[in-house]
Protein backbone atom coordinates (compact mmCIF):
# COMPACT_ATOMS: atom_id res chain seq x y z
CA UNK A 1 0.00 0.00 0.00
CA UNK A 2 1.29 3.47 -0.81
CA UNK A 3 0.60 6.47 1.34
CA UNK A 4 1.23 9.24 -1.18
CA UNK A 5 -1.97 11.27 -0.98
CA UNK A 6 -1.91 12.83 -4.44
CA UNK A 7 -2.40 11.14 -7.80
CA UNK A 8 0.21 11.00 -10.61
CA UNK A 9 -1.92 13.54 -12.52
CA UNK A 10 -1.95 15.94 -9.57
CA UNK A 11 1.81 15.63 -9.20
CA UNK A 12 2.34 16.29 -12.92
CA UNK A 13 0.07 19.31 -12.58
CA UNK A 14 2.05 20.70 -9.65
CA UNK A 15 5.36 20.20 -11.46
CA UNK A 16 4.00 21.88 -14.60
CA UNK A 17 2.82 24.81 -12.48
CA UNK A 18 6.40 25.52 -11.34
CA UNK A 19 7.93 24.66 -14.71
CA UNK A 20 9.51 21.28 -13.94
CA UNK A 21 9.03 17.92 -15.60
CA UNK A 22 10.53 15.45 -13.11
CA UNK A 23 10.31 15.34 -9.29
CA UNK A 24 14.09 14.74 -9.31
CA UNK A 25 14.53 18.30 -10.57
CA UNK A 26 13.30 19.51 -7.17
CA UNK A 27 16.64 18.35 -5.79
CA UNK A 28 18.86 20.00 -8.37
CA UNK A 29 20.24 22.45 -5.79
CA UNK A 30 22.03 19.49 -4.16
CA UNK A 31 25.42 19.06 -5.85
CA UNK A 32 25.46 16.04 -8.18
CA UNK A 33 28.31 14.32 -6.35
CA UNK A 34 26.27 14.31 -3.14
CA UNK A 35 23.26 12.61 -4.74
CA UNK A 36 22.86 8.85 -4.52
CA UNK A 37 21.67 8.35 -8.13
CA UNK A 38 20.69 4.74 -7.52
CA UNK A 39 17.98 2.99 -5.54
CA UNK A 40 18.75 2.30 -1.86
CA UNK A 41 20.07 -1.22 -1.41
CA UNK A 42 17.38 -2.69 0.78
CA UNK A 43 17.05 -6.45 1.03
CA UNK A 44 13.79 -8.02 -0.12
CA UNK A 45 10.86 -9.04 2.02
CA UNK A 46 11.64 -11.29 5.01
CA UNK A 47 9.59 -13.34 7.44
CA UNK A 48 9.24 -11.93 10.96
CA UNK A 49 11.70 -14.49 12.38
CA UNK A 50 14.20 -13.56 9.68
CA UNK A 51 13.80 -9.86 10.46
CA UNK A 52 14.45 -10.52 14.16
CA UNK A 53 17.51 -12.55 13.37
CA UNK A 54 18.81 -9.85 11.00
CA UNK A 55 18.24 -7.13 13.62
CA UNK A 56 19.90 -9.20 16.35
CA UNK A 57 22.94 -9.67 14.13
CA UNK A 58 23.09 -5.91 13.54
CA UNK A 59 22.72 -5.18 17.27
CA UNK A 60 25.50 -7.69 17.96
CA UNK A 61 27.89 -5.55 15.95
CA UNK A 62 27.48 -2.78 18.57
CA UNK A 63 30.34 -3.97 20.74
CA UNK A 64 30.52 -0.65 22.57
CA UNK A 65 27.86 -1.86 24.97
CA UNK A 66 29.60 -5.12 25.84
CA UNK A 67 33.28 -4.10 26.03
CA UNK A 68 34.66 -2.43 29.16
CA UNK A 69 34.37 1.26 28.27
CA UNK A 70 36.18 4.29 29.61
CA UNK A 71 34.59 6.68 27.12
CA UNK A 72 33.22 9.96 28.40
CA UNK A 73 33.69 13.36 26.83
CA UNK A 74 30.11 14.57 27.07
CA UNK A 75 28.13 11.32 26.94
CA UNK A 76 28.33 9.02 29.95
CA UNK A 77 27.50 5.41 30.73
CA UNK A 78 25.45 5.44 33.91
CA UNK A 79 23.00 2.99 35.38
CA UNK A 80 19.36 3.85 34.78
CA UNK A 81 16.95 2.15 37.20
CA UNK A 82 14.27 0.12 35.40
CA UNK A 83 11.56 2.32 36.87
CA UNK A 84 12.63 5.14 34.53
CA UNK A 85 11.98 3.21 31.34
CA UNK A 86 8.86 1.64 32.77
CA UNK A 87 7.19 4.89 33.82
CA UNK A 88 7.97 6.90 30.70
CA UNK A 89 6.24 4.22 28.64
CA UNK A 90 2.91 4.80 30.33
CA UNK A 91 0.37 5.96 27.80
CA UNK A 92 -0.33 9.20 29.72
CA UNK A 93 3.11 10.36 28.69
CA UNK A 94 3.00 9.29 25.05
CA UNK A 95 2.59 12.81 23.79
CA UNK A 96 5.69 14.43 25.12
CA UNK A 97 5.10 17.70 23.30
CA UNK A 98 4.33 20.55 25.67
CA UNK A 99 0.75 21.15 24.61
CA UNK A 100 -0.46 24.39 23.04
CA UNK A 101 -3.47 24.37 25.31
CA UNK A 102 -1.17 23.49 28.16
CA UNK A 103 -3.31 23.82 31.27
CA UNK A 104 -5.48 20.88 30.27
CA UNK A 105 -2.41 18.64 30.76
CA UNK A 106 -1.81 19.11 34.46
CA UNK A 107 0.28 15.93 34.74
CA UNK A 108 2.69 17.09 32.04
CA UNK A 109 2.99 20.53 33.60
CA UNK A 110 3.51 19.05 37.04
CA UNK A 111 6.50 16.97 36.00
CA UNK A 112 7.94 19.93 34.10
CA UNK A 113 7.59 22.00 37.28
CA UNK A 114 9.32 19.24 39.25
CA UNK A 115 12.08 19.03 36.61
CA UNK A 116 12.66 22.79 36.87
CA UNK A 117 12.70 22.63 40.65
CA UNK A 118 15.27 19.82 40.68
CA UNK A 119 17.52 21.59 38.17
CA UNK A 120 17.38 24.74 40.32
CA UNK A 121 18.33 22.75 43.41
CA UNK A 122 21.21 21.02 41.66
CA UNK A 123 22.64 24.10 39.96
CA UNK A 124 22.00 26.48 42.85
CA UNK A 125 20.08 28.82 40.54
CA UNK A 126 16.72 30.56 40.98
CA UNK A 127 14.95 29.65 37.74
CA UNK A 128 15.25 26.77 35.28
CA UNK A 129 13.27 26.26 32.10
CA UNK A 130 11.38 23.20 30.88
CA UNK A 131 14.56 21.99 29.07
CA UNK A 132 16.42 22.58 25.83
CA UNK A 133 17.37 20.23 22.99
CA UNK A 134 20.80 19.34 24.40
CA UNK A 135 23.77 20.80 26.22
CA UNK A 136 25.46 22.35 23.22
CA UNK A 137 22.42 24.21 21.89
CA UNK A 138 21.65 25.32 25.45
CA UNK A 139 25.14 26.84 25.54
CA UNK A 140 24.49 28.64 22.25
CA UNK A 141 21.24 30.04 23.67
CA UNK A 142 23.18 31.24 26.71
CA UNK A 143 25.48 33.24 24.40
CA UNK A 144 22.42 34.91 22.85
CA UNK A 145 20.84 35.57 26.23
CA UNK A 146 24.02 37.18 27.55
CA UNK A 147 24.04 39.46 24.51
CA UNK A 148 20.44 40.49 25.19
CA UNK A 149 21.05 41.14 28.88
CA UNK A 150 24.33 43.04 28.59
CA UNK A 151 23.76 44.62 25.17
CA UNK A 152 27.32 43.56 24.41
CA UNK A 153 28.41 41.07 21.76
CA UNK A 154 31.78 39.73 22.80
CA UNK A 155 31.75 36.17 24.12
CA UNK A 156 34.92 34.71 25.64
CA UNK A 157 34.83 30.95 25.79
CA UNK A 158 37.53 28.85 27.43
CA UNK A 159 39.13 26.29 25.12
CA UNK A 160 38.63 23.79 27.96
CA UNK A 161 34.91 23.86 27.07
CA UNK A 162 33.89 20.79 25.04
CA UNK A 163 35.20 21.44 21.50
CA UNK A 164 32.01 20.15 19.88
CA UNK A 165 29.87 22.39 22.08
CA UNK A 166 31.94 25.33 20.89
CA UNK A 167 31.45 24.28 17.27
CA UNK A 168 27.69 23.98 17.70
CA UNK A 169 27.49 27.37 19.41
CA UNK A 170 29.48 28.97 16.58
CA UNK A 171 27.19 27.47 13.97
CA UNK A 172 24.09 28.47 15.94
CA UNK A 173 25.17 32.07 16.40
CA UNK A 174 27.00 32.67 13.10
CA UNK A 175 24.37 34.96 11.58
CA UNK A 176 23.97 37.12 14.67
CA UNK A 177 26.16 39.80 16.19
CA UNK A 178 28.17 37.56 18.53
CA UNK A 179 31.94 37.89 18.35
CA UNK A 180 33.40 34.75 19.83
CA UNK A 181 36.91 34.70 21.29
CA UNK A 182 38.71 31.72 22.77
CA UNK A 183 40.75 31.90 25.96
CA UNK A 184 43.49 29.28 26.29
CA UNK A 185 43.62 26.99 29.29
CA UNK A 186 46.80 26.57 31.27
CA UNK A 187 48.42 23.31 30.09
CA UNK A 188 49.87 22.59 33.56
CA UNK A 189 46.70 22.92 35.57
CA UNK A 190 44.30 22.01 32.77
CA UNK A 191 42.15 24.96 33.81
CA UNK A 192 41.38 28.48 32.68
CA UNK A 193 43.79 30.64 34.68
CA UNK A 194 43.74 33.85 32.70
CA UNK A 195 40.78 35.24 30.76
CA UNK A 196 42.58 36.72 27.77
CA UNK A 197 40.67 39.56 26.15
CA UNK A 198 38.26 40.21 29.02
CA UNK A 199 37.18 43.84 28.86
CA UNK A 200 34.21 46.19 29.22
CA UNK A 201 32.84 45.01 25.86
CA UNK A 202 32.55 41.41 27.05
CA UNK A 203 29.03 40.02 27.35
CA UNK A 204 29.99 36.71 28.91
CA UNK A 205 32.78 34.43 30.02
CA UNK A 206 31.99 30.80 29.30
CA UNK A 207 33.57 27.95 31.24
CA UNK A 208 32.78 24.31 31.67
CA UNK A 209 33.22 22.59 35.03
CA UNK A 210 34.30 19.85 35.28
CA UNK A 211 35.85 20.91 31.97
CA UNK A 212 36.57 18.83 28.88
CA UNK A 213 39.77 17.54 30.54
CA UNK A 214 37.79 16.56 33.60
CA UNK A 215 39.32 19.34 35.71
CA UNK A 216 37.14 21.29 38.10
CA UNK A 217 37.55 24.97 37.21
CA UNK A 218 38.24 27.65 39.81
CA UNK A 219 34.79 29.18 39.42
CA UNK A 220 35.17 31.63 42.30
CA UNK A 221 38.13 33.29 40.60
CA UNK A 222 36.60 33.30 37.12
CA UNK A 223 33.30 34.63 38.48
CA UNK A 224 35.00 37.54 40.19
CA UNK A 225 37.02 38.44 37.09
CA UNK A 226 33.98 38.23 34.78
CA UNK A 227 31.78 40.30 37.06
CA UNK A 228 34.39 42.97 37.64
CA UNK A 229 34.30 43.58 33.87
CA UNK A 230 30.49 43.69 33.91
CA UNK A 231 30.32 40.41 32.00
CA UNK A 232 28.05 37.49 32.80
CA UNK A 233 29.39 34.13 33.89
CA UNK A 234 28.04 31.17 31.93
CA UNK A 235 28.87 27.80 33.45
CA UNK A 236 28.51 24.71 31.28
CA UNK A 237 28.05 21.26 32.82
CA UNK A 238 28.37 18.26 30.49
CA UNK A 239 28.45 15.70 33.31
CA UNK A 240 25.28 16.51 35.25
CA UNK A 241 26.00 13.83 37.83
CA UNK A 242 28.89 15.97 39.12
CA UNK A 243 26.19 18.31 40.50
CA UNK A 244 25.38 15.54 42.99
CA UNK A 245 28.62 16.16 44.84
CA UNK A 246 30.22 19.44 43.74
CA UNK A 247 29.38 22.88 45.06
CA UNK A 248 26.72 24.21 42.64
CA UNK A 249 27.70 26.87 40.06
CA UNK A 250 25.07 29.20 41.52
CA UNK A 251 27.08 29.35 44.74
CA UNK A 252 29.92 30.96 42.77
CA UNK A 253 27.66 33.62 41.28
CA UNK A 254 27.00 32.02 37.90
CA UNK A 255 24.50 34.08 35.91
CA UNK A 256 23.52 31.27 33.57
CA UNK A 257 24.08 27.55 34.04
CA UNK A 258 23.60 25.31 31.01
CA UNK A 259 24.27 21.66 30.64
CA UNK A 260 23.51 18.23 29.38
CA UNK A 261 21.16 16.04 31.40
CA UNK A 262 21.98 12.72 29.71
CA UNK A 263 23.64 11.38 32.83
CA UNK A 264 20.26 11.36 34.58
CA UNK A 265 19.01 8.00 33.38
CA UNK A 266 19.13 8.69 29.64
CA UNK A 267 20.70 6.06 27.35
CA UNK A 268 23.77 7.11 25.37
CA UNK A 269 21.91 6.21 22.13
CA UNK A 270 24.70 7.19 19.75
CA UNK A 271 24.54 10.78 20.98
CA UNK A 272 20.83 11.55 21.34
CA UNK A 273 18.09 12.38 21.97
CA UNK A 274 19.38 13.90 25.18
CA UNK A 275 18.16 16.88 27.17
CA UNK A 276 19.55 20.39 27.63
CA UNK A 277 19.48 22.14 30.99
CA UNK A 278 19.11 25.90 31.30
CA UNK A 279 19.01 27.84 34.55
CA UNK A 280 19.49 31.47 35.46
CA UNK A 281 18.79 34.10 38.12
CA UNK A 282 15.29 35.47 38.47
CA UNK A 283 16.27 39.00 37.48
CA UNK A 284 17.15 37.75 33.98
CA UNK A 285 14.01 35.66 33.56
CA UNK A 286 12.48 37.73 30.77
CA UNK A 287 15.53 37.21 28.62
CA UNK A 288 15.54 33.46 29.16
CA UNK A 289 14.71 31.19 26.21
CA UNK A 290 12.31 28.28 26.32
CA UNK A 291 9.17 27.27 28.13
CA UNK A 292 8.62 27.89 31.78
CA UNK A 293 6.10 26.19 33.98
CA UNK A 294 4.74 27.95 37.05
CA UNK A 295 2.45 27.21 39.93
CA UNK A 296 -0.80 29.11 40.39
CA UNK A 297 -3.84 29.02 42.66
CA UNK A 298 -7.43 29.45 41.62
CA UNK A 299 -9.92 31.60 43.54
CA UNK A 300 -10.72 28.72 45.88
CA UNK A 301 -7.04 28.31 46.66
CA UNK A 302 -6.57 25.10 44.70
CA UNK A 303 -3.15 24.50 43.22
CA UNK A 304 -2.62 24.27 39.48
CA UNK A 305 0.28 24.36 37.05
CA UNK A 306 0.45 26.85 34.19
CA UNK A 307 2.85 27.86 31.47
CA UNK A 308 4.08 31.25 32.53
CA UNK A 309 5.85 34.22 30.93
CA UNK A 310 4.90 32.86 27.52
CA UNK A 311 5.15 36.39 26.21
CA UNK A 312 8.86 35.71 25.67
CA UNK A 313 8.04 32.90 23.30
CA UNK A 314 7.71 32.79 19.55
CA UNK A 315 4.06 31.81 19.33
CA UNK A 316 3.28 35.16 20.96
CA UNK A 317 6.21 37.48 20.28
CA UNK A 318 6.98 36.13 16.82
CA UNK A 319 10.31 37.55 15.57
CA UNK A 320 10.87 39.43 18.85
CA UNK A 321 10.83 36.23 20.91
CA UNK A 322 13.85 35.46 23.07
CA UNK A 323 14.44 32.29 21.06
CA UNK A 324 12.91 30.23 18.30
CA UNK A 325 12.94 27.16 20.53
CA UNK A 326 9.27 26.31 20.83
CA UNK A 327 9.11 22.86 22.30
CA UNK A 328 11.52 21.07 24.56
CA UNK A 329 12.73 17.55 25.25
CA UNK A 330 9.59 16.63 27.13
CA UNK A 331 9.94 12.87 27.29
CA UNK A 332 13.67 12.95 28.07
CA UNK A 333 13.12 15.62 30.72
CA UNK A 334 10.50 13.33 32.22
CA UNK A 335 13.00 10.44 32.27
CA UNK A 336 15.58 12.68 33.94
CA UNK A 337 12.97 13.81 36.49
CA UNK A 338 12.07 10.22 37.37
CA UNK A 339 15.77 9.36 37.65
CA UNK A 340 16.50 12.27 39.98
CA UNK A 341 13.44 11.60 42.12
CA UNK A 342 14.20 7.89 42.32
CA UNK A 343 17.73 8.47 43.55
CA UNK A 344 16.98 11.52 45.66
CA UNK A 345 19.57 13.87 47.09
CA UNK A 346 21.32 11.11 49.00
CA UNK A 347 21.29 8.63 46.13
CA UNK A 348 22.70 11.14 43.65
CA UNK A 349 25.45 11.96 46.08
CA UNK A 350 26.23 8.27 46.55
CA UNK A 351 26.41 7.56 42.82
CA UNK A 352 28.53 10.66 42.27
CA UNK A 353 30.77 9.54 45.12
CA UNK A 354 31.26 6.16 43.51
CA UNK A 355 32.26 7.83 40.24
CA UNK A 356 34.77 9.94 42.10
CA UNK A 357 36.21 6.93 43.94
CA UNK A 358 36.55 4.88 40.78
CA UNK A 359 38.35 7.74 39.07
CA UNK A 360 40.68 8.15 42.06
CA UNK A 361 41.46 4.44 41.94
CA UNK A 362 42.09 4.58 38.18
CA UNK A 363 44.34 7.65 38.54
CA UNK A 364 46.35 5.84 41.21
CA UNK A 365 46.71 2.72 39.05
CA UNK A 366 47.56 4.45 35.79
CA UNK A 367 49.96 7.02 37.19
CA UNK A 368 52.02 4.18 38.71
CA UNK A 369 52.63 2.66 35.25
CA UNK A 370 56.02 3.29 33.67
CA UNK A 371 55.67 5.85 30.85
CA UNK A 372 52.19 7.07 31.88
CA UNK A 373 51.40 10.21 33.81
CA UNK A 374 48.55 12.54 34.77
CA UNK A 375 49.55 15.90 33.25
CA UNK A 376 47.04 18.18 35.01
CA UNK A 377 47.42 19.22 38.61
CA UNK A 378 43.80 20.04 39.39
CA UNK A 379 40.97 18.26 41.16
CA UNK A 380 38.79 16.10 38.92
CA UNK A 381 35.45 14.29 39.14
CA UNK A 382 35.03 11.13 37.04
CA UNK A 383 37.23 12.04 34.07
CA UNK A 384 40.91 12.80 33.72
CA UNK A 385 43.63 13.11 31.11
CA UNK A 386 46.36 10.49 30.81
CA UNK A 387 49.65 11.18 29.01
CA UNK A 388 51.05 8.08 27.35
CA UNK A 389 54.47 7.10 26.05
CA UNK A 390 53.36 7.29 22.41
CA UNK A 391 50.52 8.73 20.30
CA UNK A 392 47.25 8.28 22.13
CA UNK A 393 45.44 7.15 18.99
CA UNK A 394 47.83 4.19 18.74
CA UNK A 395 47.48 3.28 22.42
CA UNK A 396 43.68 3.37 22.20
CA UNK A 397 43.65 1.27 19.04
CA UNK A 398 45.84 -1.39 20.65
CA UNK A 399 43.60 -1.39 23.73
CA UNK A 400 40.54 -1.91 21.55
CA UNK A 401 41.91 -4.51 19.15
CA UNK A 402 44.19 -6.54 21.42
CA UNK A 403 42.56 -6.14 24.82
CA UNK A 404 38.93 -5.50 23.94
CA UNK A 405 38.87 -2.30 26.01
CA UNK A 406 37.49 1.08 24.91
CA UNK A 407 40.17 3.07 26.67
CA UNK A 408 39.09 6.66 26.11
CA UNK A 409 39.19 9.59 23.70
CA UNK A 410 42.39 10.83 22.03
CA UNK A 411 42.76 14.56 22.67
CA UNK A 412 44.64 14.96 19.39
CA UNK A 413 41.26 14.84 17.63
CA UNK A 414 40.55 18.26 19.14
CA UNK A 415 43.93 19.57 20.37
CA UNK A 416 46.62 18.72 17.77
CA UNK A 417 49.38 19.91 20.13
CA UNK A 418 48.58 17.10 22.57
CA UNK A 419 49.37 13.91 20.60
CA UNK A 420 49.99 11.58 23.56
CA UNK A 421 47.07 12.63 25.76
CA UNK A 422 43.78 10.81 26.12
CA UNK A 423 40.68 11.31 28.19
CA UNK A 424 39.63 8.48 30.51
CA UNK A 425 36.27 8.32 32.26
CA UNK A 426 35.13 5.97 35.00
CA UNK A 427 31.54 5.79 36.19
CA UNK A 428 29.76 3.64 38.74
CA UNK A 429 29.45 1.02 35.99
CA UNK A 430 33.19 0.45 35.77
CA UNK A 431 34.12 -2.36 38.13
CA UNK A 432 37.35 -2.51 40.04
CA UNK A 433 38.46 -5.45 37.90
CA UNK A 434 37.79 -3.47 34.70
CA UNK A 435 40.00 -0.68 35.98
CA UNK A 436 42.67 -3.19 36.93
CA UNK A 437 42.46 -4.71 33.44
CA UNK A 438 42.90 -1.28 31.90
CA UNK A 439 45.97 -0.71 34.05
CA UNK A 440 47.40 -4.12 33.17
CA UNK A 441 46.83 -3.53 29.46
CA UNK A 442 48.46 -0.08 29.52
CA UNK A 443 51.39 -1.65 31.34
CA UNK A 444 51.95 -3.81 28.28
CA UNK A 445 51.65 -0.91 25.82
CA UNK A 446 54.79 1.12 26.26
CA UNK B 1 -13.87 59.10 30.11
CA UNK B 2 -10.08 58.79 30.16
CA UNK B 3 -7.98 61.55 31.59
CA UNK B 4 -6.31 63.67 28.85
CA UNK B 5 -4.14 66.49 30.30
CA UNK B 6 -4.24 69.75 28.31
CA UNK B 7 -0.51 70.42 28.38
CA UNK B 8 0.59 67.25 26.54
CA UNK B 9 0.78 66.11 22.93
CA UNK B 10 -0.57 62.75 21.80
CA UNK B 11 -0.03 60.12 19.12
CA UNK B 12 -2.60 57.84 17.49
CA UNK B 13 -0.64 54.93 19.01
CA UNK B 14 -1.72 56.28 22.44
CA UNK B 15 1.59 57.68 23.62
CA UNK B 16 1.83 61.11 25.23
CA UNK B 17 4.70 63.56 24.80
CA UNK B 18 5.71 66.38 27.08
CA UNK B 19 8.03 68.82 25.34
CA UNK B 20 10.63 70.76 27.28
CA UNK B 21 13.07 72.54 24.95
CA UNK B 22 14.51 69.78 22.77
CA UNK B 23 13.73 67.05 25.32
CA UNK B 24 10.58 64.96 24.89
CA UNK B 25 9.25 62.89 27.80
CA UNK B 26 7.21 59.95 26.54
CA UNK B 27 4.69 57.65 28.19
CA UNK B 28 1.42 55.90 27.43
CA UNK B 29 -1.99 57.47 27.88
CA UNK B 30 -4.66 56.76 30.46
CA UNK B 31 -6.75 55.25 27.67
CA UNK B 32 -3.85 52.92 26.74
CA UNK B 33 -3.27 51.72 30.29
CA UNK B 34 -6.95 51.05 30.91
CA UNK B 35 -7.21 49.09 27.63
CA UNK B 36 -4.16 47.02 28.50
CA UNK B 37 -5.27 46.08 31.98
CA UNK B 38 -2.86 45.37 34.82
CA UNK B 39 0.67 46.10 33.63
CA UNK B 40 3.21 43.57 34.89
CA UNK B 41 6.35 44.53 32.99
CA UNK B 42 7.76 47.34 30.90
CA UNK B 43 10.66 46.67 28.57
CA UNK B 44 12.62 49.85 27.91
CA UNK B 45 15.60 50.77 25.70
CA UNK B 46 18.93 52.05 27.04
CA UNK B 47 20.16 55.60 27.29
CA UNK B 48 22.03 56.40 24.08
CA UNK B 49 19.76 54.33 21.79
CA UNK B 50 18.47 56.21 18.76
CA UNK B 51 15.01 55.92 17.26
CA UNK B 52 13.23 57.36 14.25
CA UNK B 53 9.71 58.63 14.72
CA UNK B 54 7.10 55.84 14.84
CA UNK B 55 9.70 53.20 15.68
CA UNK B 56 9.07 50.62 18.43
CA UNK B 57 11.27 51.51 21.41
CA UNK B 58 9.98 49.02 23.95
CA UNK B 59 6.98 47.04 25.06
CA UNK B 60 4.38 46.93 27.77
CA UNK B 61 3.28 43.59 29.09
CA UNK B 62 -0.05 43.30 30.83
CA UNK B 63 -1.91 40.28 32.09
CA UNK B 64 -3.69 40.31 28.71
CA UNK B 65 -1.03 40.97 26.10
CA UNK B 66 2.29 42.41 25.10
CA UNK B 67 2.08 45.66 23.17
CA UNK B 68 4.85 47.62 21.56
CA UNK B 69 5.30 51.28 22.30
CA UNK B 70 6.38 53.69 19.59
CA UNK B 71 8.32 56.94 19.52
CA UNK B 72 5.98 59.72 18.38
CA UNK B 73 9.12 61.77 17.53
CA UNK B 74 12.65 60.77 16.53
CA UNK B 75 15.76 61.26 18.65
CA UNK B 76 18.24 59.82 21.10
CA UNK B 77 17.29 58.40 24.48
CA UNK B 78 18.80 60.45 27.32
CA UNK B 79 17.12 58.75 30.25
CA UNK B 80 14.86 55.77 30.94
CA UNK B 81 12.55 55.35 33.92
CA UNK B 82 14.29 52.59 35.87
CA UNK B 83 11.57 52.85 38.51
CA UNK B 84 9.21 50.93 36.21
CA UNK B 85 11.30 47.78 36.70
CA UNK B 86 10.23 47.55 40.31
CA UNK B 87 6.83 49.17 40.05
CA UNK B 88 5.27 48.48 36.63
CA UNK B 89 1.82 48.92 38.20
CA UNK B 90 2.38 52.68 38.34
CA UNK B 91 1.64 52.65 34.59
CA UNK B 92 -1.94 51.95 35.66
CA UNK B 93 -2.08 54.32 38.61
CA UNK B 94 -0.06 57.31 37.41
CA UNK B 95 0.38 57.11 33.61
CA UNK B 96 1.15 60.82 33.15
CA UNK B 97 3.37 61.20 36.20
CA UNK B 98 5.74 58.73 37.82
CA UNK B 99 5.16 56.20 35.02
CA UNK B 100 6.85 58.12 32.20
CA UNK B 101 8.87 55.73 29.99
CA UNK B 102 11.76 57.59 28.39
CA UNK B 103 13.24 61.01 27.79
CA UNK B 104 14.38 61.67 24.25
CA UNK B 105 16.59 64.41 22.83
CA UNK B 106 14.65 65.24 19.69
CA UNK B 107 16.41 65.38 16.32
CA UNK B 108 13.87 67.92 15.20
CA UNK B 109 12.10 69.67 18.11
CA UNK B 110 9.47 71.01 15.68
CA UNK B 111 8.30 67.46 15.06
CA UNK B 112 6.18 67.44 18.23
CA UNK B 113 4.01 70.25 16.81
CA UNK B 114 2.63 67.74 14.30
CA UNK B 115 1.20 65.57 17.09
CA UNK B 116 -2.38 65.69 18.35
CA UNK B 117 -3.47 68.24 20.92
CA UNK B 118 -5.50 67.09 23.92
CA UNK B 119 -8.67 68.13 22.15
CA UNK B 120 -7.73 66.33 18.93
CA UNK B 121 -6.79 63.20 20.84
CA UNK B 122 -10.12 63.24 22.64
CA UNK B 123 -11.90 63.54 19.28
CA UNK B 124 -9.76 60.71 17.94
CA UNK B 125 -10.79 58.50 20.87
CA UNK B 126 -14.47 59.22 20.39
CA UNK B 127 -14.15 58.53 16.65
CA UNK B 128 -12.79 55.07 17.51
CA UNK B 129 -15.88 54.05 19.46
Amino acid sequence: MRYIPNSPEERAGMLAEIGLSEPAELFRSIPADLRLNRPLSIIGPLAETEVLSEMNAMAGRNTAVTKPSFLGGGVYAHYSPTIVDHLIQRSEFFTSYTPYQPEISQGTLQYIFEFQTLICQLTGMEVANASMYDGSTAMAEAYLMAQRVTQRNKIIVADSVHPQYRQVAETYTQHGDAEIFTARHNPKSGRLEEITGLDSETAAVVVQSPNFFGCIEDLAKISEAAHSAGAMLIVVVTEALSLGILKPPGAFGADIVVGEGQSFGIPMSFGGPHVGLFATQEKFIRQMPGRLCGIAYDKSGRRGFVLTLSTREQHIRREKATSNICTNQGLIALAATIYMETLGRKGLREVAGRNLQNAAFAIERISAIEGYSIPHKSPTFNEFVVRGPRPAAEILETLRLEFGILGGIALSDFYPDRPNDFLVCTTELNTRSQIESLGAALHQIS
Amino acid sequence: MPNIPENLRYSKDHEWVEVNGDIATIGITDYAQSSLGDVVYVDLPRAGDKFDAHEAFGSVESVKAVSEVFTPVGGQVTEVNEGLNDAPETVNTDPYGSAWFIKLKMDNPGEADGLLSAEEYEEYLSSME
